[in-house]
């Protein structure tokens, strides 16, 4: 499957889509994910807040009590860290493979690997970032059944800088399952053509 | 032969799939345990939670759609569809099983920092029952990853080259 530049498809679902411009659509894409999932990383990795509060008042001295909010205090969190910096890493990698790989020999295994590591990264970014939703969910409204308090009105600095990893992670989402899609139907076209060339038929594939 | 044997593969994961997010959402809506400690009464259901809630609603959308999908499956029009929906289940599922396991763990081992006190001492069997719909559920979204792969597996080996 040799990328030749500059090669047309012949005219398919009613528009032009030439190798070399889903190619860069596709490059861009994945550096767009890959931004997404390294913000939301790094902003959750960074995420500290301390507040003192003003506990007890013993005489006229007041007694403090020191609270500090990170994330490796929740476990959702930290899987929220490690599923969003995979996913980075995986977007730096395809884009790596993209630019660098064309002389590598895969042996063929090139589109099977990319397609299902893509899906595979797909369901991790999902569950990190829903399980981090709700966990932020739990934080912001509490939960009234089980006793539990709502912590971001006193950490409200915490949980703005959590939502907006929050949102980053969502858009690297979106994103991946955009490209994950596109890059099936881009193969498919590619080797649909180089299969009916040679009879000069535009036909749809299968 | 080949295709009879891409068949049952594929109704056996769906059947599987099914049975799982049907079996996940039966169990979790049939949690529920009162408790009463020291004359204040403690009850637990599963919709106490927003997460619970979103948990059983993604897996009976699921149950329906394997159901449907069940009926469906050697249909060539739909054969697509069918394959683009399932990565789309596929996500929910592992959407609501991830956010469901993030509060059960939060229910069982407190939060010492957030000053959140585990409630699976006051209601042991309630916490059971929602071990087990988890479980169920997650074996749900990993029959529908295997399936997803495999209909990528299906789709770049066809069985009629051009």
């Amino acid at each position: 499957m040799a990328l030749q530049s500059g090669e047309k498809l012949p005219m398919f679902i009613g528009h032009i889509w030439s190798k070399q411009k889903s190619r860069w659509t596709l490059l861009g894409l994945r550096l767009l994910a890959f931004l997404a999932a390294a913000a939301a990383t790094l902003l959750m990795v960074l995420n500290k807040q301390t507040k003192t509060f003003v506990v007890a008042t013993i005489g006229t001295t007041p007694v403090n009590l020191t609270l500090t909010a990170k994330f490796h205090h929740t476990p959702a969190f930290v899987f929220f860290a490690i599923a969003n910096g995979l996913v980075s890493i995986h977007n730096l990698v395809m884009i790596m493979m993209d630019l660098l790989g064309s002389k590598f020999d895969y042996k063929g295994f090139q589109f099977p690997m990319i397609a299902s590591l893509d899906m595979l990264n797909l369901a991790l970014v999902s569950g990190g970032a829903n399980a981090a939703a709700f966990m932020a969910e739990l934080g912001k409204n509490g939960n009234s059944h089980a006793r539990w308090d709502k912590i971001c009105d006193k950490f409200g600095a915490y949980c703005d800088r959590g939502a907006g990893a929050l949102i980053a992670s969502f858009l690297a989402l979106a994103l991946m399952l955009l490209i994950s899609f596109l890059s099936i139907l881009n193969h498919k076209l590619v080797n649909s053509s180089s299969h009916n060339s040679h009879n000069n038929i535009i036909a749809l594939p299968n | 032969m080949a295709k009879t044997k891409r068949i049952i593969i594929t109704i056996l994961l769906r059947l599987l799939a099914f049975g799982a997010t049907l079996s996940a959402t039966v169990v979790m809506v049939t949690s529920h345990e009162s408790a009463k400690v020291m004359n204040i009464k403690f009850s637990a259901k599963y919709s106490n939670s927003p997460t619970f809630k979103f948990y059983v609603t993604a897996e009976a959308i699921a149950t329906g759609y394997g159901l449907i999908v069940l009926f469906l499956s050697s249909r060539r029009s739909v054969d697509r569809l069918i394959v683009i929906l399932d990565v789309v289940i596929a996500l929910i599922l592992t959407s609501s099983i991830s956010a469901a396991l993030a509060v059960a763990q939060i229910g069982k081992k407190g939060d010492s920092h957030a000053g959140w006190l585990p409630v699976c001492n006051q209601v042991p069997k309630f916490c059971d029952h929602v071990t087990g719909a988890l479980i169920a559920g997650f074996v749900a979204a990993i029959a529908y990853l295997v399936l997803n792969l495999y209909s990528l597996h299906v789709f770049l080996t066809p069985l009629f080259p051009v």
